[in-house]
């Protein structure tokens, strides 16, 4: 009894010191990376002036922070990526909801993986983003074909990663709701599904870089607005400057997003997190 | 039973507690047969005729494959299919899933859950009553020493911990039988020989009647009323051994002169029953 307790004591302790310490590098790495981006940004910017690089080529950052500033201040900038943003997160949504409900279905039914199952071996080779023009031609040129574009490109991950999670279900976990009689479905919310969250995390985290992908692709292949469309534009008026800002929009929203998740995964397997 | 007359005079001429009272597990001519991949017929279990009394405390001994694991799932409902009549306390058994409890050999705890919730699993399952289940499921949560850590977390906890919870999961709905399939294997020497003397202590207190699968000569004897000793090939009882030694245990009993010729019947049963099964597959 006391050995138990003073041994379990010793782990939760060490554990404690080596988030500590963790938190310790992280935090250097930290002013590291700061460093880094700096140098190079300065880097950049003294060989664009240097060399002379022509705009059309090569902005300077300065003249890319200068055109993000003018492209928010006209409203421009808000307007897109509202529109792209808003494409992103309906389609990843429905590609998670959709995603976790079908990849349900074909773990506890086996006629629902037979008939699922050669489709998805079928489709998931294919790269999805080819079916976007067909898409555009069925939908239109609004917001709707690309929330499905969105929706087709991330819903792989979420379903190939939820059927892997549910049918990985160690046996004893099963054996013991079976010994109290447990029907399936609650053996599904009880054991199955928590189970299985760390892999539709995983999937979902797949799930949310593709939406980004599969919005601006969509919006490449024909649409009205988004940055996609904004990209397109500044491409054929050479204005260079406007898509690297456009560029720092997206890879902040990519980050922003990727956080959230990994926050959301901080709150749901704070259990797991620990276990490795 | 016809088995047991073959012990040798040491064991023979002591008194044997047979004056158990009505059987709690009853098996009777229990077969069951596997068919594998290849069509072939492997038979686990062979005609086991077996009864453990109310509060008795049974070990099942034998070498691997010899079909314990498949004889306590079958008292435990997870293995159906086999042929033979299995009762428990004189009714059927596939419906009294509320008289058994079941520690597998790994805790089987749910990670996402905290100590309290998992030790509450059984009683949410069989949809008893809260507020009851809640309280027995701290005197339970005390009983197994761990006061203290309810609201904890299952990788908190160290791995006797984690079997003590499992322990008093298995006990919360107050089942009258306690189904244990090698419960210490997974722990190190030392907890394990704790483990021991804790589990003789709950089954003291709460006078469960206890059927324990183990590898371990040693605390079977320690442990039990009755050891029970299986062979493979096919798998089935040679001999029940009546543990004659004072309750409660306690640790110098393993030193007793007894005690050792306990452990050297049983070693001796289970090399016998080895060497057939060697011999059997070398023929065959």
């Amino acid at each position: 009894m006391t050995i138990d307790a003073t041994s379990a004591t010793k782990i939760v302790a060490a554990r404690k010191r080596e988030r500590l310490r963790w938190a310790a590098i992280s935090g250097s790495d930290y002013f590291i990376s700061l460093a880094g981006f700096i140098l190079l940004v300065g880097i950049w910017e003294a060989s664009v002036r240097l060399f002379a690089i022509p705009d059309y080529i090569l902005p300077a950052p300065s003249a890319i922070a200068s055109s993000l500033y003018t492209g928010f201040v006209s409203g421009i900038f808000i307007y897109n990526f509202g529109v792209t943003a808003f494409e992103t997160l309906i389609g990843f949504l429905l590609a998670a909801v959709v995603g976790i409900a079908t990849g349900a279905l074909v773990a506890q039914f086996s006629l629902v993986e037979r008939i699922v199952y050669p489709w998805l071996v079928a489709l998931q080779t294919l790269p999805k983003v080819a079916i976007a023009p067909l898409i555009i031609i069925w939908a239109g040129y609004g917001i709707g074909s690309k929330i499905f574009i969105v929706a087709l490109v991330a819903i792989f991950p979420v379903l190939v990663n939820t059927i892997m999670g549910l049918k990985s279900c160690d046996q004893g976990k099963l054996d013991l709701m079976q010994s109290l009689g447990a029907g399936r479905w609650e053996t599904f919310c009880t054991v199955r599904l928590p189970n299985a969250l760390p892999f539709i995390f995983a999937g979902l985290n797949v799930a949310i870089v593709l939406a980004i992908l599969g919005a601006i692709v969509g919006e490449f292949v024909g649409s009205k607005a988004g940055l996609g469309n904004l990209i397109l534009e500044a491409n054929f008026q050479f204005d260079v400057a406007r898509i690297f800002a456009v560029l720092v929009i997206l890879a902040v929203f990519g980050l922003v997003l990727s956080q959230i998740m990994r926050v959301l995964q901080n709150i749901f397997l704070f259990w797991n997190k620990a276990l490795s | 039973m016809t088995a047991s007359a073959n012990v040798t005079p040491l064991l023979a001429d002591r008194p044997v507690a047979n004056m158990r009272p009505s059987a709690a597990i009853e098996l009777h001519n229990v077969t069951k047969i596997y068919e594998t991949a290849s069509r072939e017929q492997v038979h686990a279990l062979s005609n086991i005729n077996l009864d453990v009394g109310a509060g008795e405390f049974v070990s099942v001994l034998g070498a691997s494959g010899c079909g314990k694991t498949t004889l306590l799932r079958i008292i435990g409902g997870l293995e159906g299919g086999y042929a033979g009549k299995l009762t428990l306390h004189g009714r059927g058994g596939d419906n009294s899933r509320r008289n058994v409890g079941i520690v597998f050999q790994d805790a089987n705890l749910l990670p996402w859950r905290t100590i309290l919730q998992n030790v509450l699993l059984p009683t949410q399952v069989l949809r008893l009553d809260k507020r009851a289940s809640i309280a027995r499921a701290h005197e339970l949560i005390e009983l197994v020493g761990l006061k203290g850590f309810e609201n904890k977390y299952p990788f908190e906890l160290s791995g006797g911990m984690r079997q003590r919870v499992s322990i008093a999961r298995a006990l919360v709905h107050d089942p009258s039988v306690l189904l244990m399939d090698e419960p210490f294997g997974a722990l190190d020497a030392l907890t394990r020989e704790v483990m021991n003397s804790e589990v003789l202590k709950i089954w003291d207190t709460t006078k469960k009647t206890v059927f324990m699968i183990t590898h371990s000569i040693s605390e079977a004897v320690f442990m039990s009323d009755r050891v029970v000793v299986m062979s493979p090939r096919p798998g089935r009882v040679i001999a029940e051994i009546p543990i004659a030694l004072s309750r409660p245990r306690n640790i110098d009993m393993l030193s007793e002169e007894r005690f050792g010729g306990y452990t050297r019947e049983l070693r001796r049963l289970l090399d016998v029953s080895a060497l057939q099964a060697v011999n059997a597959k070398n023929s065959s």
